[in-house]
């Protein structure tokens, strides 16, 4: 499968502690990636080194290659000019990630003036369009409206259609349903998945509910610590886990359809350490109930799991 | 079994701010003729989405506000001692001023109970899985957990018999959240507490009550027993409740409706 | 917890302690009587033998009297710093507390003092009483008034939404205990910050109620009055204009620069974070 971004060796840090270490994944073209991790994890750090986003202070090195070049080394100008057309990110808060202050029209029109030159009618016309795509009810209404206007579901159309109005070849998606209720975010996944099979895009999917991910992704990456400790299929990595932190995240989630004896959940001790405060060696020993002393080194990813002793 | 809350066809509206110079103000039915009732060591799940008017009606039982119409009958002695509360943000729900032991004990100074407050405390963190020396230091100190715990430590402060819940967990990091449910879970055990979860997920919600109330703008639309309700969920909305929850094992289920969607459109 | 302190807190910090040095060792010490008059001695230029800052038209030593003046100054900020909070910090609590018909009745009233300069309620006084420290402190110590009810307003209504608020209410707390407890445990960051600055702004204001005729009156030394009374000496004795001024201006700059460097101390008073992302 032709592959649209690969992430080789990316470390970011922050002044000089590094909190994402060496981290490599492909995304391959017409594929939904999911990306697992709390906070702490260095998830949303990725996904900001790889658009060129990151705030003063923070620095990413390695290689992430888009079309033969390491957008790492491009300078801004030039990313620029790719994020919003060739690559795309929409955000968890779209009361924050909406300006309050333009219209929703105009703000949906701005990728389209800005990447392909559209003014006036015309731009009105393909906002109008993205809107529409993206099935919000009464999209001229709509447009002349501004984002505290429309409720939250809404906005995150509206974010979605301002992401995807160029056609990014890659859209990452930073816990887009987490602050909406369930049956909007239901939704919102259904609108995800069939934007990216029309557009033919790559999706990178960034959450902490890992069901979010089995029903939406075909591949799953797991991030604890700044590391990617175990990555593969979604159905063999959530039927079959090989890492004790992904069963330990699978194992926290209360089943459907069934009663678990005495209502107790397993839970591992310990809450997860802010960033740059992981031990070193491999970042979940302190809470991993498989840990001995060979864990002070940090395994390699090897198979799919970095791990000295994975389960099964 | 005894009965702790009747509540009796009880509503609450709020006005709306003005949108016109005259005429009367718009209401909005926050909780909307509710009737249920709660009884000793039941656990009470209250499930909807924003809106549902389930924060309302918490704060109807704790007594924070009155309804409008109906009445909430509660039939212990005190309501201010005997129900608490924990509530979802563990970043706004300590006084950042204050140490720990002085919240933990607060409630027991402002409802002026007497005791050996010392011993209590030490009780307390115990309960609650803290060490006590960490009744020094400021909340800022701690990690959400540790905060939801030590807000459980001060709920639990006055014995109370009925602890309500307002979306305890959903502000943590996934794998602290079974540490807090197994917490409270064996609290309700050791403590024979009545326990009302008041939460947007539902997957909790099913875990941990015997018996669980739908609420959809103000308005109980289904009740019963927790098993029942989610096997054969009878309402149209809770229904849809359900089929909006996405599921671990179905694998690409999302995916699967999406494409039967377009192929229907074609 | 990482503090920032910066080189405003420093600078204001070290005007404002001069300030206070000069007024608590002029209470023990100065170089000569500054109410000694001494006619021959008049308009001696600064730097005569045994005159520093020279001499004012009646020949008394014009570094006495700069430093005895700052105890008038320290006097005046003081209480009305404290009359100010003292009626304005309740009365935004009240307003903070108990929303509604309460709250509107006393930001009301706090917008009617807003409107009224200090100046003008000094004139008022004055003409009641006669002008003294005490009118001229009273008038701004009141017209300061709504800048703390607003501050502790403000600051109130936003802490006063907390949940730790909320969950106080659940076990019964009084609106007196909330508003001890936890209203200005809370906000005194802010407050303290407001008190520089409101110290600041009474310093201007007596100055130029002393300059006026409103304020101290002789022959208690005043820098506003000292600078009035400089006003028709300008040509025979420019000096004395020049360390009345500096002064006022450097204590006023004291007092704002300690105000700005406390916000950026006190503020941000949670850890500093790496970045919450991710």
């Amino acid at each position: 499968m032709e592959s649209v971004l690969r992430v080789e060796n990316l470390t970011v840090s922050v002044g000089r502690v590094e909190v994402v270490h060496h981290i490599g994944f492909t995304l391959g073209a017409r594929q939904r990636t999911g990306l697992i991790g709390e906070s702490g994890s260095g998830k949303t750090l990725t996904a900001l080194a790889i658009m060129g986003l990151l705030n003063e202070g923070l620095s990413a090195t390695g290689q992430v290659i888009y079309r033969g070049t390491n957008l790492l080394e491009l300078t801004d100008g030039e990313m620029c000019g790719l994020r919003g057309d060739r690559l795309a990110m929409i955000f968890q808060e779209p009361m924050t990630a909406l300006n309050p202050v333009m219209k929703i029209g105009d703000q949906v029109a701005e990728p389209l003036t800005l990447h392909r030159g559209l003014r006036g009618k015309a731009a009105h016309a393909a906002a109008l369009d993205a809107l529409a795509r993206v099935h919000l009810p009464d999209p001229l209404e709509k447009m002349r409206q501004y984002p505290h206007q429309l409720s939250g579901g809404q906005r995150q159309r509206a974010m979605i259609a301002m992401a995807t109005a160029c056609s990014p070849e890659l859209l990452i998606a930073d816990e887009p349903t987490t602050a909406l209720d369930v049956t909007v975010q239901a939704q919102i996944l259904d609108l995800l998945v069939e934007l990216v099979e029309q557009e033919g895009s790559s999706l990178l999917l960034i959450t902490h509910d890992l069901p979010v991910v089995a029903t939406v992704c075909e591949r799953v990456l797991v991030l604890y610590g700044g590391h990617i400790v175990e990555e593969g299929d979604v159905d063999e990595v959530f039927s079959r886990p090989r890492h004790p932190y992904t069963r330990a995240l699978l194992d926290a989630i209360p089943p459907l359809d069934e009663e678990l004896p005495d209502r107790k959940l397993k839970a591992i001790a310990g809450s997860v350490p802010g960033l740059g405060e992981f031990p070193p060696g491999c970042p979940f020993r302190n809470r991993c109930p498989r840990a001995d002393d060979v864990c002070v080194v940090m395994p390699p990813l090897a198979d799919g799991v970095a791990c000295w002793h994975p389960l099964a | 079994m005894t009965l702790v809350f009747d509540v009796d066809h009880v509503s609450r509206r709020y006005l709306l701010p003005r949108t016109r110079m005259f005429g009367p103000r718009r209401t909005l039915s926050a909780v909307d003729d509710v009737t249920f009732q709660l009884h000793r060591e039941e656990t009470l799940g209250v499930v909807g989405e924003s809106g549902s008017g389930k924060t309302t009606l918490m704060k109807l039982l704790l007594g924070l506000e009155k309804p409008d119409t109906g009445k909430i009958t509660y039939s212990g002695n005190s309501l201010r001692r005997e129900v608490q509360v924990v509530f979802q943000d563990p970043a706004s729900a300590l006084d950042p001023r204050m140490r720990v032991g002085d919240i933990i004990l607060e409630p027991l100074r402002v409802l002026r109970i007497g005791g050996d407050h010392a011993a209590r405390l030490a009780e307390l963190m115990d309960a609650v899985g803290l060490p006590l020396a960490y009744a020094r230091r400021y909340p800022h100190e701690f990690s959400g957990g540790q905060r939801q715990r030590i807000a459980i430590a001060r709920a639990l402060a006055p014995r109370p018999d009925v602890l309500i819940g307002d979306e305890p967990v959903s502000a943590l990091d996934v794998s602290v959240r079974a540490q807090i449910l197994n917490l409270l879970e064996d609290l309700r055990v050791g403590f024979q507490l009545t326990l009302i979860l008041v939460s947007h997920d539902l997957s909790i919600v099913r875990h941990m009550t015997d018996r669980v109330l739908v609420m959809q703008h103000g308005r109980v639309v289904e009740e019963g027993p927790t098993r029942d309700v989610f096997r054969a969920p009878q309402h149209a909305y809770t229904r849809l409740l359900l089929e909006s929850i996405p599921r671990l094992r179905v694998r690409g289920s999302r995916v699967a409706q999406v494409e039967q969607k377009q192929s229907r459109r074609d | 917890m990482k503090r920032r302190v910066s080189p405003t807190l420093l600078i204001g910090g070290a005007l404002v302690i001069i300030v206070v040095a000069t007024a608590l060792i002029s209470v023990v010490w100065t170089p000569s009587d500054p109410a000694h008059v001494e006619v021959p001695s008049r308009f001696k230029p600064p730097g005569t033998a045994g005159y520093l800052l020279g001499t004012d038209q009646l020949g008394r030593d014009e570094f006495s009297r700069i430093m005895a003046g700052a105890r008038n100054t320290l006097l005046v900020g003081i209480v009305t710093v404290v009359i100010a909070m003292g009626v304005g910090v309740p009365l935004g609590g009240v307003a903070a507390l108990r929303r509604g018909v309460l709250e509107d009745v006393t930001m009301r009233i706090s917008d009617v003092l807003l409107a009224f300069p200090a100046v003008l309620l000094a004139l008022m006084f004055a003409a009641v009483f006669n002008p003294s420290t005490i009118t001229a402190m009273s008038a701004i110590g009141i017209a300061l008034v709504p800048v703390f009810a607003r501050v502790v307003r403000g600051a109130g209504l936003q802490i006063l939404q907390q949940d730790y608020v909320t969950v106080t209410h659940t076990y019964g707390a009084s609106g007196v205990w909330i508003f001890i407890r936890h209203l200005l445990p809370n906000v005194s960051p802010v407050l303290i910050v407001q008190a520089t600055v409101a110290f600041a702004i009474a310093i201007l204001a007596e100055a130029a109620l002393s300059y006026l005729g409103l304020g101290t009156p002789p022959p208690t030394p005043s820098w506003g009055r000292m600078l009035s009374e400089s006003q028709t000496l300008l040509d025979q004795a420019p000096w004395l204009a020049f360390w009345p001024g500096a002064s006022i201006a450097l204590a006023v700059l004291g007092f704002n620069l300690l105000g700005d460097g406390l916000r950026e101390l006190l503020d941000p008073k949670l850890i500093e974070r790496l970045p919450a992302q991710g």
